[in-house]
């Protein structure tokens, strides 16, 4: 089922916590809300679910109006962030809950609910746990019951709220790639709230970038790594350098140094931020004829995994730079901290700054 | 103003092993345990003795002839009848306020909380005073319900009444603070699934706080049926017909029958005892739970 | 009333009951107190509350009270800390028994305590030959306050030292200082606002008790009658505007006493997070 959200607002007394925003998913597609703490994007996924009403703007499930449908009646499944399981209830019970509380005429029979029941744990291989009650269970299982309870009213869009926010870093990560799998299995329209870029990357078919409740950016995980489309999308997804910079006929000028850019050709001397990802920062021990190059001394090494980071001071500013470089180039330049080295800035991507 | 709510009292008996930096020396210990002691059995353990004693001084056969009088009995049976009606209805008060209070923001909040609390505060006493105004002979409503034949002071449903008063936060007092606690994702996610709001009351909050509910009743039930004050002031003490076992105690204590009067007060230190046990029984569950949790967060 | 932001349903109907229900058992009742006082012109009023015979019970009434509150503040703190700190057989019976007060019938106790210290009792026959009268004076008044005040500090006071850390008292003696220093300096601050609501959760709960009182006091006027009997009084000789007068002043202090405990819990429930 296709999701089309259109112009939501809402305010949470003075704070405005959604800011006119519009988004279409399509049909069995896992999409990432990500954003930063506060950036409205649980309070848009409660919307969608129906837990919040939204001040003004529409939901449409499947092209039908869905705004005032009641929660119950929405057919979505919603996983809390921090579980919510029912404490009183066994694993079997909690995962029975929705096909019990039907209306008699829609109820399953027993027997064919402690069939999907059964059916829905072994989907998230926790069958043997059915007669234990929440407060027994490790983080991850509790996450995955959760899930089994949200898939047992076979809703038409799964919703999580931070899904694996509250796991410790191994199980996280074991857990994401456990949820991609199970989506390609399921093909069921999702959408999932996080905070963490990498968990977002990693999992969805499209990230939905929120700030300050607006929506920043819309692209697959390569789209919007590659092609941020705001500085707010290049700080949030990934390590960035960033330059103060003044633009002039296709040409960015960072302290003395002008880089050439493929863009803003007509632009005459405007204030811009400038950014570089530090895999795209270029070191070497010598001036590389007439690329533009910025003079820097290796300020810190660290240099433990297959990459290693390099902190650059620049000659003319206290500005620092990071860089990473593989280690196979680290030690073909056998750097030393201290070292003066000539920095290149491979990929350079400004914003004007329009405040200016 | 009652004792604290349930989840204060969970965390009872905690074993916390102590150095000798922040101990005391062990004679200063002793002391202070037998100073505790003392203090406790002038004033808790030797009064509930005597209630005993003093119920038997003339012989179990005393004691039981002073239960089975035709007037013990009716009060007995005035009291359980009070107790039936001012629990259940204020059971049905307390979840309806819980549920309003915890689960939903609202403006004037803290002023409703405290309201709630009012009758903890008003001496019981004046608790039966404003009945009798409203429904004595000269009362707001009174000579109404006497044209009809319907009396309220000096008869049954004046006495369920002011139970009900004196007993009215008690459960509402132990249910806010722990639904507070809960927050409402279980029940937001009983919506989810599907449920209509009467099935996650049913199956998702009320079990949830089922030990605080009890707690609540049990102290609900204590107070309704050892009420003494305010039912005083609006019972009339007809013998035989509007006497609770409490007041039934005060007549025969003031006729100098101090046998029969400890008879009955012993049933009501019975049902006090038996309280206590329950109250203990319910925060040793709590707390069983509580450290059950804290073991599989571990 | 509400703004609603919240799809849980059922909160129109349990509010409206909330409020339709403490109306009715609660507010109206108490409202009917105060309406029936305007029967009295002001001097009516002034002359019935400020009777010598009145006057009189209101300084035993709140006297003793005190007095009682008082008791309770330095022997509830001292049991909540043995039940916290140490060991010692039977502890969980005592513990348990600590609420006896809120569990026993009022009537029951006043009988029982007046059987204990009266002149013939277990403990009044031992005091009587040093001259200390307790049954029918206003010592029995205190004596009986003391019992049905007694839970109230032990079971606000416990909790907190319950969760008073050990560290900071073990960092208090790191840093040189000695047992009583540790007490006075850093575990007497954290307990003290919860120590306060309970002696005044003590207080507002004697000056409005009855049943355990009038046993053992003998209710002799201007020496052992306290204001609840002086309204029941007033009210078997049918004089209901002069005892709803009484009523009316006592029902203003425990208002406003009740306003006060609410500010001190509040205060307390910040303390303690503060201290954490």
């Amino acid at each position: 089922m296709s999701i089309e959200i259109r112009n939501i607002r809402k305010n949470f007394g003075s704070f405005s916590a959604l800011n006119d925003v519009s988004l279409d998913v399509p049909s069995g597609e896992l999409v990432a809300l990500l954003g930063p703490s506060g950036c409205g994007k649980t309070t848009l996924l409660r919307i969608i679910a129906g837990l919040e009403t939204p001040d003004s703007g529409s939901i449409h499930f499947h092209g039908e109006d869905a705004t005032a449908r009641q929660v119950r009646d929405r057919e979505v499944g919603f996983v809390f962030q921090h579980y919510a399981l029912f404490r009183h209830m066994t694993v079997f019970e909690n995962v029975a809950f929705g096909l019990r509380v039907r209306p008699k005429e829609t109820r399953p029979s027993d027997a064919e609910i402690k069939r999907r029941v059964h059916e829905l744990l072994e989907l998230v291989q926790l069958d043997w746990l059915a007669d234990r009650y929440p407060p027994q269970l490790s983080g991850g299982q509790r996450q995955r019951i959760a899930l089994a309870r949200a898939l047992a009213v076979e809703p038409k869009v799964l919703l999580l709220d931070e899904p694996f926010g509250a796991l410790d870093a191994k199980v996280r990560k074991e857990l994401r790639r456990w949820l991609r799998r199970l989506h390609d299995e399921l093909h069921i329209t999702s959408i999932f709230v996080t905070h963490d870029q990498e968990e977002a990357l990693e999992v969805a078919d499209r990230v939905v970038v929120i700030n300050k409740g607006r929506i920043e950016q819309v692209g697959s995980p390569q789209e919007v790594y590659d092609h941020p489309s705001s500085p707010f999308v290049y700080q949030f997804l990934g390590n960035v350098n960033q330059f103060q910079s003044h633009i002039h006929q296709g040409e960015a000028k960072i302290g003395d140094v002008g880089v050439k850019i493929d863009a803003h050709h007509e632009t005459q001397n405007c204030a811009a931020l400038a950014f570089v990802r530090p895999h795209d920062i270029e070191v070497f021990k010598e001036r590389q004829g007439d690329k533009p190059v910025f003079e820097a001394v290796v300020s810190y090494i660290h240099a433990i995994g297959p990459l290693v980071r390099l902190e650059l001071k620049r000659a003319d500013q206290e500005e620092l730079i990071e860089a990473e470089l593989t280690q196979v180039r680290f030690r073909e330049l056998g750097l030393v901290q201290g070292e003066h080295v000539f920095v290149y800035p491979r990929n350079v991507r400004v914003f004007l700054d329009k405040s200016a | 103003m009652s004792s604290a709510p349930i989840s204060q009292h969970s965390s009872y008996h905690k074993k916390v092993a102590r150095s000798r930096a922040t101990s005391e020396p062990i004679w200063i210990r002793w002391l202070l345990i037998g100073i505790t002691l003392m203090f406790l059995s002038l004033f808790l353990l030797v009064p509930l003795a005597a209630v005993f004693t003093e119920a038997l001084r003339k012989g179990f056969d005393t004691y039981i002839t002073a239960l089975s009088d035709p007037d013990a009995l009716s009060s007995i049976k005035l009291t359980l009848i009070a107790a039936a009606i001012a629990v259940p209805l204020n059971l049905v008060f307390g979840v309806a306020a819980a549920w309003a209070i915890a689960k939903f923001e609202f403006r004037g909040k803290s002023i409703l909380i405290t309201l709630i609390d009012l009758p903890f505060a008003v001496s019981p006493v004046i608790a039966g005073l404003i009945y009798v105004l409203i429904f004595g002979m000269q009362g707001w409503v009174g000579s109404t319900l006497i044209d009809h034949d319907l009396k309220v002071i000096f008869a049954i449903p004046g006495i369920v009444l002011a139970t009900v008063f004196v007993t009215f936060p008690f459960v509402a007092r132990e249910l806010i603070p722990l639904m507070q606690a809960q927050g409402k994702d279980e029940e937001e996610a009983g919506l989810v699934l599907g449920a209509s709001g009467w099935q996650i009351l049913w199956r998702i909050t009320l079990p949830n706080v089922k030990w605080g509910l009890l707690y609540g009743v049990i102290l609900t039930n204590a107070r309704a049926m050892g009420e003494f004050g305010a039912v005083s002031v609006v019972s009339g003490h007809i013998r035989g017909m509007t006497n609770t076992m409490p007041l039934h105690v005060e007549i025969l204590y003031n006729e100098y029958n101090y046998a029969a009067a400890f008879a009955v007060a012993s049933l009501l230190a019975l049902l006090a005892l038996v309280t206590l046990a329950l109250k203990s029984f319910i925060e040793w569950n709590v707390e069983r739970n509580a450290q059950q949790h804290e073991q599989s967060f571990n | 009333m509400a703004k609603q932001k919240n799809v849980l349903p059922g909160f129109n109907l349990s509010l409206g009951y909330t409020l339709l229900y403490l109306s009715l058992i609660v507010l109206i009742p108490l409202s009917a107190a105060f309406i029936k006082t305007t029967e009295l012109s002001f001097n009516e009023f002034w002359a019935v509350v400020t009777a010598p015979r009145v006057l009189a019970s209101y300084k035993l009434t709140f006297g003793a009270s005190l007095l009682a509150a008082l008791i309770n503040a330095v022997f509830g703190l001292l049991t909540a800390w043995v039940l916290v700190r140490y060991r010692f057989p039977g502890k969980k019976i005592i513990d348990a028994l600590v609420d006896l007060p809120f569990a026993l019938p009022t009537a029951v106790a006043g009988i029982a305590l007046t059987a204990v210290y009266a002149g013939n009792g277990w403990i009044g026959s031992w005091l009587e030959p040093h001259g200390i009268k307790v049954a029918f004076t206003p010592l029995g008044v205190i004596i009986a306050l003391t019992f049905i005040g007694l839970p109230f500090v032990v079971r606000t006071v416990q909790p907190v030292l319950e969760d008073l850390e050990a560290e900071t008292e073990e960092a208090a003696a790191s840093l040189g200082a000695n047992r009583w220093q540790t007490f006075t300096k850093i575990i007497f601050p954290a307990i003290w606002p919860a120590l306060l609501t309970g002696f005044a959760l003590a207080f507002a709960r004697a000056i409005g008790e009855y049943g355990s009182v009038i046993f053992i006091a003998g209710n002799v006027p201007f020496v052992s009658e306290i204001t609840p009997l002086i309204i029941i009084t007033k009210l078997e000789q049918y004089e209901y505007a002069s005892a709803t007068a009484v009523a009316v002043v006592m029902l203003v202090i425990s208002f406003l006493l009740l306003f006060a405990i609410n500010g001190l819990q509040w205060w307390s429930n910040r303390h303690v997070s503060a201290v954490r």
